[in-house]
Formats: structure tokens, C-alpha cells, sequence
């Protein structure tokens, strides 16, 4: 019987392991034909991401037949169905990075603050509750998110800061903090109380209060976990569609201010997708917008997952 | 063993792409009927399909890559019905002459745009040059077209809808198809009609353009003035019919000769009661006025 060996990885090493089970499939069928049904479960996961980002770049590639790379990627003008069409991408990244950075900005401090309490010092009773509830704002559907949005909060927001209209982008970092919180609370709550028991106990016997304790020992302990619910949270809503079609007013124009409408990536695939003829230069754009969010999404997926893994080596 | 390894997951990789590739139809049936042309009549041809494949064994199919693709097919004789929200140019009509296509054109529906604004807002009057320069971005104040102190919040729909498209046209650039006018950057792009109304009604400076049936109580619609010595003109159902007012057009079926057999059926069934209910459920102007059920 040939080894795979534990040093092989990736797509060989599992093709390896893969092979060598198929000659074990006489010896002990039963067996085998299972473990060979969850290897394959496996691999599929990874086949389907590998086959998304075939399908993502054979259908954008096409608009740089027509379309440079910069025109693409550092034009402000997004006039998809202008004579000729114009696909500037940069209203739609600067829109998406806009809303998404005001979500964490709003969302880290209190996910984090919310963390600290359920895993420090809410009583269990409470922490039980908290954490339920916590995890049913991630049950709610992103489009009654929106709704609300639309119907409560942009009129709010409309009100407080003299607006002629609500549908800003603060009004999506609002709602998108309200969405990213969930990830943030619970895996930031799950890496602090990841940290040893000794590490706290030291630290008291030193005689340092609680809050030291938990702002000097605890956090930078677990300061790998919570950049990774932080990073986590950042692709939650980075990605996040439905709320912010209905609640940042989609206006595709340049702009820093978080009180002017924005439009989002996500927002112009979703609105723009329904009845673009298959296989125009439009429909290839919008597919060009769907990779750059995909590379987006990998990078940040990317660093959560590195800095998980230095937490666990540390 | 490696290369072994590569070509079972190259394998794989081809399988996968095989099974993706096998979606696409390319059946050509013999009883059904081909419907291809305006992006706006597009709901409203896949309507009166779905309504009419339901009582009928004749399939019909629609696509709407827009009014002049269809006309095209039908010179082509690739289509059986192609739907325009524009009369043929002569030119088109010429080259079906030149292939021996005779277009037969069929009014099917009517094509109202309301212009509405908030009810607080005074203004229930505009020539279509002020509203071109409100939706140019060029007027931003409602000052200027005698209204409150009030910053003009302009909303359009998105680029996929006919109702964007036609506006434009018509509006912005003036009736002219190759014109380079295009809603400004500033301008909220809204996906549905309900929510332009939606939005209308929360702000106060906002304007909006959309079907009539979308017109509710809570909104106001404007009269419109082709220019400042012609009358201003309420948006309903009378005045789109009998032409009068301004941003209004007739939605056609082009046929090859007078429609006959299965064809004349289905065109028979659009001019029906039950065909120009779901023009009006669709949010068009019906031919005639037809009782709702």
C-alpha cells in the first residue's frame, strides 16, 4: 500500500488519499464506501469555490475586450447603458468600502464591549439569554433588516441631520453594523474565553482589578480571535446585498460623505443582473464586479484565517 | 503518480464542466410561437404568455432584448411577433420590403409616465424643459421652478428597466435615440416603482417618474406642458388615450402580413378583455377601457 504521508496536502494529497482508499474498497466495503462518500463531500467544497472563480472569470474577462483595466478599475463613471457604456467601478468600491467601514466603526466597539460582558462579567443566567438573543439578530432576513431600515431609521436619520433624504450611506452602516454584530459577539466571546484559566488567575493574584485584568491580560491574549471576528464581521457586511439596495439610495457618484447616497457593489449586480442580456458587454461588467468582490472577500477571509491560526500556535 | 493525480482532477473539473454546459436549451417546437423585442413590453408580453399558455396548447415564448432586435428578427423571420415601443424607420420597413416581410403593426398597449412629487410640495405644474433640467441636475432647487426653498432630491430607476430607458429618451434627450444625456450621478436609483412612490412620499423634495398605475393618494402627480404656451396636462387614462399628453407612448406587435392561424389566435387574445386586464394589471394603458375584475 502506498502512503500518502501526512506532509502531502492540497489537491495531490487528497487525490492520494483519495486513490488509496479506492483499493482499500474491497477489503472493508462498508467502511471505505463511507469514508470515501465524506472525502468526496469534501473535495466538492473545495471544486465548487475553484469552479465559482471559473465561472466569475470566464464571464468577466470578456469586458476587457472592450474595456481597459484602468478604464475599469479607476473610472468614475458608471453609465452601463450610455452610448458608449461606461463601467467605472470606482463610485461603486469607494460606496461599498464606505458603508462597510462606517459598519465596523459603529459595530466593533459595542461587539466588542458586548463580548467582554457576556464572557466577563454577565451572571450565567444573563449570559445565557444574551447569547440567544444574540444569535437570533442573525436569524432576522436581511430584507426585514432593510425594511426597517427603510420605514424607521432613514427617517430618523433624515430628521437629525437635516437631509433632504434618509437614504444615506450612514443609514446602510447602521443597519449593516446591526448585522455584522452577531459574528462579532460571538466569536470574539468564544476567543476570550479561549484564554487559559492561568493567565486570569495570574493576573488577579497580582492584585489587579477586574477591568485590568481583562483590558491588560485577557484582550491582547485574545487579541488573534478578535481580529478574526472583526474580519469576520468586515465580510459579513462587505458582502451584504438586500439591506443596502433598499436603504443607501443607490446614487452612483464619488463621494466620502457618509450623508450622501451611495451605491454599493452588491447593489449594482442585484439591481442591474435581472435583464442584462446574456453575453453583453453590461452583463460581462457586472461579472467583472462580481470578481472584484470575490477577491475582496478571499483577501479579508484570508487574514481572519491567518491571524486564527497564529492564536492557536501562540 | 502526480500527473496521475492532476488528470483524475482534470477529470473531474471536465465532468463538472460537461454537466454545467448541458443546461442550455436548443429545442425549436413546432407548435408555439416565437415573441421577441421592446425590454418594456418584456412583463407584459410574459403576462399575456403565461396567461395564454394556460388556456391554450400553443406555447408562446418571449424574450425583450429591445425593440429594434425584434424588428430585426421579424425581418429575419426569426420571430413571429416582434414587440416595439417605437414605429419601424423607414429604413427597416425598407429592408422587409427588400426580403419580401410585409410588417403589419397592431397597437397592443399604451405607455403612460406620471411624474409625481410629494403632496407638501406646491408644485403641480412643469414644462418638459424644466423637467429636463430637474432630471439633468441642472436645476437643484425648487425655488427655480416655483416651488419652496427646497433642494431637489432626483430619483430614477435602474438601467434594466424600459420605464428608465424610455424616459430618458423622451426627457432627457429629447426624443433623440443617439443622444448622450444621462441622469446625474447624484440621482437615487430606486428598483421598483412601488418603492419610487415609497421614497416620494417620505421626502419632501423628492420627484419620481412612473407608470400611472402606480400613482397613489399619498404621492402627487404633476401636469406636464409640451412647452410654456401649450396647455399643462394631467397624467390619466383619457389623456394618454387620445394622445394629449406629453410623455406617452403606443406599444405595437409587429406581424409578417395580417396575423393568421396561431398567431392571429394569441394577438386575437391580447386584444381581448382578458388580454387588456392584464395590461392593466401590468401597470400599462390599456387600447380600450376594459372592466376590472
Amino acid at each position: 500500500m502506498r502512503s500518502c504521508g501526512p506532509a502531502k496536502s492540497g489537491i495531490s494529497g487528497f487525490t492520494c488519499r483519495f486513490m488509496s482508499l479506492l483499493s482499500r474498497l474491497r477489503e472493508r466495503p462498508k467502511e471505505t464506501l463511507i469514508e470515501l462518500l465524506i472525502s468526496v463531500c469534501g473535495g466538492a467544497s473545495v471544486l465548487f469555490v475553484i469552479l465559482i472563480l471559473v465561472f466569475l472569470l470566464r464571464d468577466s474577462l470578456p469586458l476587457f475586450r472592450t474595456t481597459s483595466i484602468t478604464g475599469f478599475l479607476n473610472g468614475r463613471d458608471w453609465y452601463p447603458t450610455a452610448e458608449p457604456p461606461q463601467f467605472g467601478v470606482v463610485p461603486l468600491l469607494v460606496g461599498s468600502l464606505l458603508v462597510t467601514g462606517g459598519a465596523i466603526v459603529l459595530a466593533v466597539p459595542i461587539g466588542l464591549a458586548a463580548a467582554v460582558y457576556i464572557a466577563e462579567i454577565a451572571p450565567t443566567r444573563v449570559r445565557e439569554w444574551l447569547k440567544v438573543t444574540v444569535e437570533l439578530i442573525a436569524a432576522i432576513p436581511s430584507v426585514v433588516i432593510g425594511f426597517i431600515g427603510l420605514m424607521i431609521v432613514s427617517p430618523w436619520i433624515k430628521t437629525i441631520f437635516n437631509l433632504p433624504t434618509g437614504l444615506t450611506a450612514l443609514t446602510g452602516a447602521v443597519m449593516l453594523a446591526w448585522m455584522s454584530m452577531p459574528t462579532i459577539v460571538s466569536i470574539a466571546d468564544d476567543a476570550i474565553r479561549s484564554v487559559p484559566r492561568d493567565y486570569r488567575e495570574g493576573s488577579l493574584a497580582l492584585g489587579t482589578t477586574h477591568l485590568q485584568t481583562v483590558v491588560s491580560v485577557i484582550l491582547p491574549a485574545a487579541r488573534s480571535g478578535i481580529v478574526a471576528a472583526v474580519m469576520l464581521g468586515i465580510g459579513r457586511a462587505i458582502g451584504e446585498t438586500m439591506t443596502v439596495l433598499m436603504v443607501t439610495g443607490n446614487a452612483a457618484q464619488t463621494t466620502f460623505s457618509l450623508l450622501q447616497p451611495v451605491r454599493t457593489m452588491t447593489a449594482t449586480i442585484a439591481a442591474e443582473m435581472g435583464e442584462t442580456p446574456q453575453g453583453s458587454e453590461h452583463y460581462f461588467a457586472l461579472f467583472a464586479v462580481g470578481a472584484l468582490l470575490f477577491l475582496i472577500s478571499f483577501v479579508i477571509n484570508l487574514i481572519a484565517d491567518i491571524s486564527l491560526r497564529r492564536g492557536v500556535r501562540a | 503518480m502526480r500527473t496521475k493525480n492532476f488528470l483524475l482532477f482534470v477529470m473531474i473539473v471536465v465532468t463538472a464542466l460537461i454537466v454545467a454546459g448541458c443546461g442550455r436549451r436548443s429545442s425549436k417546437a413546432g407548435n408555439s410561437i416565437q415573441v421577441k423585442g421592446s425590454n418594456t413590453m418584456l412583463q407584459l408580453g410574459q403576462a399575456w404568455a403565461e396567461a395564454y399558455n394556460a388556456i391554450s396548447s400553443t406555447k408562446v415564448s418571449v424574450s425583450g432584448e429591445g425593440s429594434g432586435v425584434g424588428i430585426s428578427a421579424l425581418i429575419n423571420g426569426t420571430t413571429d411577433i416582434a414587440e416595439a415601443s417605437r414605429e419601424m424607420e423607414p429604413a427597416e420597413i425598407k429592408d422587409a420590403k427588400a426580403k419580401g416581410i410585409d410588417p403589419i403593426r397592431t397597437t397592443v398597449a399604451w405607455d403612460g409616465l406620471a411624474i409625481i412629487v410629494n403632496p407638501s410640495n406646491p408644485v403641480r405644474k412643469l414644462t418638459i424643459e424644466q423637467l429636463r433640467s430637474i432630471f439633468l441636475g441642472e436645476v437643484k432647487n425648487w425655488r427655480e421652478v416655483g416651488g419652496p426653498n427646497e433642494e431637489i432630491v432626483v430619483t430614477t430607476r435602474d438601467t434594466s428597466s424600459g420605464t428608465h430607458q424610455y424616459f430618458k429618451e423622451k426627457v432627457l434627450r429629447r426624443g433623440n435615440s443617439k443622444g448622450k444625456e444621462e441622469f446625474p450621478r447624484s440621482a437615487l436609483t430606486i428598483t421598483s416603482s412601488q418603492t419610487a412612490v415609497q421614497t416620494v412620499e417620505q421626502d419632501k423634495g423628492a420627484i419620481a417618474y412612473v407608470g400611472l398605475g402606480y400613482v397613489t393618494p399619498k404621492v402627487a402627480d404633476v401636469a406636464i406642458a409640451k412647452s410654456n404656451e401649450r396647455p399643462y396636462i394631467k397624467p390619466t387614462i383619457e389623456t394618454v388615450m387620445n394622445r394629449s399628453y406629453p410623455i406617452s407612448r403606443a406599444l405595437y406587435f409587429y406581424t409578417n402580413g395580417q396575423p393568421t392561424g396561431k398567431v392571429k389566435a394569441f394577438v386575437d387574445f391580447v386584444l381581448s378583455d382578458k388580454g387588456q386586464q392584464i395590461v392593466e394589471k401590468i401597470d400599462f394603458v390599456p387600447i380600450r377601457k376594459v372592466e376590472a375584475r
